[in-house]
């Protein structure tokens, strides 16, 4: 299932739904274009929620990073929500999961940014 | 190899389409050779990360070049050989994705994956001068059919 990502305004975060596989072409390509169009618009606050994401690539993760890292240089931060258990596993493995700020709970997500 | 071994090949183009195909023959061959769901993703992914790697990094996306993917099922276990039409490398070359210093680096981690996710996993030089990524992940055992007399759980 090619992935689709619609956003959502919560005050000063935006929430990006994301549901289907983050992987090698399209999937990528579209995350990357998400993350940089809410930059380009000054949204700087981005939570990527997962929950509907099921299945994650060695070129998803380099694209989740790729976004966490252009988010952090312009004084941003971006979050994760809802992990699915295959996404978890993923992240735990790589050591990414201690990079990322991961929420349970939307609410607690957006209380968390500053 | 032996009488009962199966054995399965197909040539892929060096483009990106090449990775989903390669990962749904192969999850349909560990389906029907009796792995379950978690192993199935563990072989599928291990399958597209080594296809990515003979796409990105062996073949540098030159469509002229070839990948060849080869499944072997023995008695024992599923062995997946994926041969790309580059230079080849050495494993010690690869980076650690998880050292403190590649930990927010945005590639790197398709060995690594493919590592962890397949019980053997070696790289080495293909017929043409390319790399051979040879992996294996054992069989089942058949419910019923263990050592002990249980499912092996």
């Amino acid at each position: 299932m090619s992935l689709q990502a619609t956003h959502r305004d919560a005050g000063p975060v935006t929430v990006v739904d994301l549901s289907g596989r983050i992987t090698l072409g399209d999937g990528s390509a579209l995350l990357r274009k998400t993350i940089r169009g809410l930059l380009a618009d000054e949204r700087k606050k981005i939570l990527l929620n997962l929950a509907d994401v099921d299945y994650i690539d060695s070129s998803g993760i380099g694209e989740l990073v790729s976004g966490f890292t252009a988010v952090k240089n312009q004084g941003g931060d971006l979050k994760l929500l809802q992990l699915t258990k295959k996404v978890r596993d993923l992240l735990q493995i790589t050591k990414l999961y201690t990079v990322f700020d991961v929420y349970s709970d939307e609410n607690s997500a957006l209380g968390s940014f500053r | 190899m032996a009488s009962d071994d199966k054995h399965l090949e197909i040539t892929l183009e060096t483009q990106v389409e090449s990775v989903n195909l390669a990962e749904e023959m192969c999850l349909r061959v560990a389906e029907a050779a009796g792995f379950g769901e978690d192993d199935c993703y563990r072989i599928g992914m291990s399958v597209r990360e080594g296809v990515i790697n003979a796409f990105h990094y062996g073949n540098q996306e030159r469509p002229e070049k070839k990948i060849h993917l080869a499944l072997d099922i023995t008695p024992e276990k599923l062995i997946i050989h994926v041969l790309d039409e580059g230079t080849g490398f050495t494993l010690a070359d690869v980076p650690d994705p998880l050292a403190e210093e590649n930990l927010l680096s945005t590639s790197g981690r398709g060995i690594f994956l493919m590592r962890a996710f397949m019980d053997e996993f070696d790289v080495v030089k293909g017929r043409n001068g390319g790399a051979e990524i040879v992996m294996s992940k054992k069989l089942p055992v058949p419910v019923g059919n263990s050592e002990n007399g249980k499912d092996g759980k």
